[in-house]
């Protein structure tokens, strides 16, 4: 049984945790007056690998399912040349996170969200990144791109005082699975308190005409990308008592968030994961996926794989690719996905797909 | 006038009591400090299905649990009572987990703030085993530890008897020597149980206070007829120093074997019965070669043994770092007092007698305290 743990929410609310488990009804919760205390029991009645609670989305102003698939595009213009301009937005702001259950980490975010917003854009595309600083320190934006010096967003290039604005301005490329993130010193410190995102930039089809069709594939908006069911999965970690080791880990920083919510699969669709690595204090990370095979993008800057048919792959901070693959032959049912660092899925990093 | 003075004073003391804890004037200067939070775990024990850990919140803040790790992974677990645990309150987590027999768990609690405790099972044994028989097997093992030596070590008379006034001095050098030593590891290890109780409930001041009024009272009431007691009251008390540090053994002993931290019992009754032999000594070394009655021995025996077996089972199933603490506290003001009173009578006999206490008196002395060394080693819990 590879969910043998219901919570009050499932019982009470979409019912989903409790379809198809065929498990007992959990323990009534009479005896606890409070939705962040524990209310569980397994069946077994030996416990779960699993934190008790819920977190509380709404209080922190994003919630993991929706983070998965909430592509920032910003605003498209075209400017007197005729090339295409895409505007963000983006401030940085000091907030309180509730990283799992009733545990609590004083971030820095981009945008009042850990992982920051998924900025996708088309390759060739201007980027005008208009970033303001309402935080406490000094911060930048750095993006793993191609740029100036001088729009590097690093001390000295960008970088910017609480209270004052910068606009970071370059071209969108090379296209593939990018990240953007804080390079403020101290730097470790200001990755792992949440100033990191995904960057996506899409290949322009036109500018590949020997793999046109893959190309088509990967450009949102665009007709063949409709048929793909595409995540965003930022791996990382938080150090919450400050003693440089992570006692929670995840994708897009809820612990087990999506093993308590699992992501619902169509098993006819292809599934494209943008997977990208920022945990702190360990040298690597991983992706493993169970009861079948990925082709892998390194970087996602090539439009064939870089791996074909592996089920595990690795990446140090900041390496990032892009995951595709399909349960079409598969039958309906849960399919777990985690770190294949057994320490990171025991301390958060545990997921599920729902294949329907 | 003195009456008007003192009401004056008190007067000032609750206003500024008052004052103090309502205006806080002082407050601007640790307003931007974090609460400080702690978490003590007070016993933990190992069931069938899983842990049980009673915790106490330390520090300045009431402190929530917020999670459970058992071995570096997130466990469901459940609290009683819920919600946050007030300062110096206590809480019980119950954590099912499907440990592993003989093999350590580490377990830990992340509070809301992110901060973690952790607390190590040395070894993993089912707790549960101390049922009905188990009560027996404490009680027997109490007293075999504490009243079996004594009983056995009267052997030990006779031939001490035999030697006169070099026996008798040799016998009080050597409850000298024994009582010096109990009192010091008395003391070691009633600040070690002192020092894991939670920072906030001052437990080693506690320690001490509770031992010197402990002497104190004993002395006084001792001495209340105006003379040093002597002779069977001597005995006495002696009895009942040895007794109460033998209490607090006996807990320090049930709370280990509860909590699974002694996997070695058979060796560590052993030590304690070797180790304990000499106290027969201590106890009749008053008498002074006198005939005592078979009868009187076995009271002082079990005044002395016997509160180890009241110990092994108390510190099986009611055992708290504090109250453990102030059992050995209690202890190591009972032997104070007889120390005092066995030193008092020794410089008494050694009145008048050219070098009387270089002997036999400073090799009772001397090989009191290494046998109890020796002995110690093969007893640590």
């Amino acid at each position: 049984m590879p969910f043998p743990w219901i919570s009050r929410r499932g019982l009470l609310g979409t019912g989903l945790l409790a379809a198809g488990t065929g498990l007992g009804p959990a323990r009534p919760a009479a005896a606890q007056g409070d939705d962040t205390y524990p209310t569980h029991a397994s069946h077994d009645g030996l416990g779960a690998n699993l934190t008790v609670g819920a977190v509380d989305h709404e209080r922190n102003g994003f919630d993991p399912s929706a983070v998965l698939t909430d592509w920032e595009t910003g605003t498209l213009e075209t400017d007197a040349e005729g090339r295409r301009v895409r505007s963000f937005r983006i401030t940085a702001v000091d907030t309180e996170i509730e990283i799992a259950p009733g545990l609590f980490f004083p971030a820095w975010t981009y945008n009042g969200r850990v992982p920051g917003p998924t900025l996708r854009a088309r390759e060739g595309d201007r980027l005008r990144i208009e970033f303001t600083n309402s935080g406490s320190h000094p911060h930048t934006m750095h993006f793993h791109g191609i740029h100036s010096a001088r729009m590097d967003g690093v001390p000295g290039a960008g970088e910017v005082n609480p209270g004052d604005s910068f606009t970071y301005e370059f071209e969108a490329r090379p296209f593939g699975c990018h990240l953007y993130h804080c390079h403020s010193v101290p730097l470790r410190r200001h990755i792992h308190k949440g100033l990191y995102g995904a960057f996506i930039v899409d290949p322009d089809p036109a500018r590949h005409p020997e793999a046109r069709e893959a190309a088509e594939g990967r450009l949102l908006g665009h007709a063949a990308n409709a048929r793909w069911q595409e995540f965003v999965m930022v791996m990382n970690g938080f150090d919450t008592n400050f003693d440089e080791e992570n006692e929670v880990y995840a994708v897009n920083s809820i612990a087990f968030a999506y093993h308590q919510r699992p992501i619902r699969i169509e098993r006819a669709r292809p599934v494209r994961i943008y997977l990208v690595n920022v945990t702190e204090f360990d040298p690597i990370n991983s992706f493993h996926l169970h009861a079948n095979f990925f082709d892998y993008y390194d970087h996602g800057t090539t439009l064939t794989p870089t791996f074909r048919t592996i089920d595990t792959v690795m990446q140090c901070q900041a390496q990032r690719g892009i995951l595709e693959f399909s349960f079409a032959g598969h039958e309906p049912g849960q399919y777990m996905f985690h770190a294949h660092q057994t320490e990171f899925a025991e301390l958060g990093w545990m997921s599920l797909f729902e294949v329907v | 006038m003195a009456r008007a003075w003192a009401a004056i004073t008190l007067a000032v003391v609750a206003a500024m009591v008052a004052g103090f804890l309502w205006l806080k004037p002082f407050d601007a200067l640790t307003a931007s400090v974090p609460a400080t939070e702690d978490v003590a775990f007070e016993r933990v024990t190992t069931h069938a299905t899983g842990f049980r850990a009673v915790i106490r919140a330390d520090g300045s803040e009431p402190v929530a649990i917020a999670q459970v790790l058992v071995d570096g992974a997130y466990r469901t677990f459940t609290q009683e009572p819920p919600g946050p645990v007030e300062r110096l309150g206590r809480a019980t987590l119950e954590i099912p987990y499907p440990w592993t027999e003989g093999e350590p768990h580490t377990l830990a609690v992340v509070t809301s703030t992110g901060l973690t405790f952790d607390h190590v099972v040395e070894v993993a044994l089912d707790s549960a085993g101390l049922g009905g028989a188990g009560i027996l097997h404490l009680i027997g093992i109490g007293l075999f530890v504490g009243f079996v030596p004594i009983a056995v070590g009267y052997g030990f008379l006779p031939i001490l008897r035999r030697q006169g006034a070099a026996g008798r001095d040799f016998a009080l050098g050597l409850t000298f020597g024994l009582l010096v030593f109990l009192l010091i590891d008395t003391t070691g290890e009633g600040l070690e149980l002192a020092g894991e109780a939670s920072g906030g409930l001052h437990a080693e001041m506690a320690f001490w206070t509770v031992s010197l009024l402990t002497a104190a009272a004993l002395l006084l009431v001792a001495r209340r007829g105006g003379a040093a007691p002597e002779g069977g009251r001597l005995a006495f008390f002696i009895a009942l120093g040895i007794g109460l540090h033998n209490l607090g053994e006996g807990i320090a002993i049930g709370a280990s074997i509860s909590v699974g931290e002694v996997a070695l019992a058979g060796f560590l009754v052993v030590g304690f019965f070797l180790h304990n032999l000499s106290e027969a000594i201590a106890i009749a070394a008053p008498y002074r070669g006198a005939k005592v009655g078979a009868a009187v021995l076995g009271g002082l025996a079990l005044l002395a043994g016997g509160p180890a077996a009241l110990g092994t089972v108390s510190g099986a199933f009611v055992f708290t770092p504090l109250a453990a603490a102030i059992a050995f506290a209690i202890g190591a003001g009972a032997i104070l007092q007889v120390l005092v009173e066995v030193g008092a009578l020794m410089l008494q006999l050694a009145q008048g007698r050219e070098g009387a206490l270089q002997g036999p008196a400073a090799l009772g002395f001397g090989g009191g305290l290494a046998l109890l060394y020796a002995t110690s080693l093969i007893v640590s819990l």
